[in-house]
């Protein structure tokens, strides 16, 4: 439900950057969303083609880049990748984790202008 | 239009072709050429307004000498009657104020109406979460004079306010054992993020054949190192380690 939000921000920063850059259209988006950012990428997708109709983004395509989940088990002093999203159990000795290296991006991370 | 350069006998003949390719669809008027298409290169964090936000509130909460506590979890986990409790635990002793979120009305606010306590309900309107920059309006309308603690009850939503950081010192996230004990397994985040979680209504958790051990396992899982705290709101079973937990922030 949030991600109507997190697609009016991406697409305010897109529109000031464009024009910034002296671009008045904005043509393609890429979006890196971590696996643990808590942003479904389907529900994201589907907000912004209800925002942006009307705006010089309107058209523009976008695109996802998914981010892993990566984990750091202090113990053993090794990243690991967990096999779920949400329990950062080391493989090696077992431990639970609560140190996340890798998963809660959230970014705009290149624009098409015009 | 060809450009030609004719001679009448023996010279040469110089061509310029500037004819667009038939092949290219027209453009209409003002609509650029892809061809024209450049790339910017960013890194901006899409909840960064937010998260400068929070980090705003928390230096204006410090400097005031105040904690803040976000209180998040599903509808009707129990968050108004744990403050009720609290609020009255802690009257005359730890001066506090609350800012109540929800999408409409200010039923929760009126419930938690005390002499002297500074209340302020947001209303949403529909948004499924606080942000900070709502908070900071809250923050503004309250009377903070000698406030110590300020809890903030977030929307009941167990999903989005996850992702907000609202300037908190501490996420409390609370379950009820009506709840049912995979619901940090279901959805981990708001568990994850958490500083303490709060497992409420153990009053009632045998009638409800409620598996306390299996909860406890499970929030360990998904937050192995959040303060658990177990306890009812209702009958204040549990609520005096609650009650050192908030002594100690201060």
């Amino acid at each position: 439900m949030h991600e109507l939000g997190i697609a009016e921000s991406a697409l305010q920063v897109a529109l000031t950057r464009a024009t910034a850059a002296g671009a008045t259209r904005v043509l393609g988006m890429v979006i890196r969303v971590g696996a643990l950012s808590g942003v479904d990428p389907e529900a994201l997708r589907f907000a912004f083609t209800a925002i942006l109709p009307g705006t010089p983004a309107e058209g523009a395509t976008l695109q996802i880049d998914s981010v892993a989940a990566v984990a750091y088990c202090p113990d053993c002093q090794q990243d690991f990748v967990p096999d779920t999203n949400h329990f950062f159990e080391c493989p090696t000795c077992g431990r639970l984790s609560a140190s996340v290296k890798q998963g809660r991006e959230l970014d705009l991370v290149r624009l098409e202008i015009v | 239009m060809r450009d030609s350069v004719g001679a009448a006998a023996g010279g040469s003949v110089i061509l310029v072709d500037v004819r667009t390719p038939d092949d290219t669809p027209a453009t209409p008027p003002g609509d650029p050429l892809p061809g024209m298409a450049r790339t910017a290169e960013l890194q901006v964090r899409l909840l960064d307004q937010n998260d400068r936000q929070a980090a705003a509130n928390r230096v204006l909460l410090r400097g005031r000498g105040i904690r803040a506590l976000n209180l998040v979890s599903s509808p009707g986990s129990g968050k108004t009657t744990l403050l009720e409790r609290t609020l009255d635990a802690l009257a005359g002793e730890i001066r506090c104020a609350v800012l109540v979120g929800d999408l409409e009305t200010d039923n929760d606010a009126r419930r938690l109406r005390r002499e002297g306590l500074p209340v302020a309900q947001i209303t949403t309107g529909g948004t499924c979460h606080l942000d900070a920059s709502m908070v900071a309006r809250g923050i503004a309308a309250l009377p903070l004079e000698d406030v110590r603690l300020l809890f903030i009850e977030n929307v009941g939503n167990l999903v989005c306010p996850a992702s907000f950081d609202l300037g908190e010192n501490r996420r409390i996230t609370l379950l009820s054992c009506t709840e049912g004990e995979d619901k940090p397994l279901k959805y981990p985040p708001i568990f994850t993020s958490a500083h303490a979680v709060i497992l409420n209504k153990i009053d009632v958790a045998a009638a409800l054949g409620f598996d306390r051990a299996a909860a406890l396992a499970n929030i360990r899982r998904v937050a192995p190192l959040a303060d658990v705290f177990e306890l009812s709101a209702r009958t204040g079973e549990g609520f005096d380690r609650w009650l050192a937990y908030l002594r100690g922030l201060l």
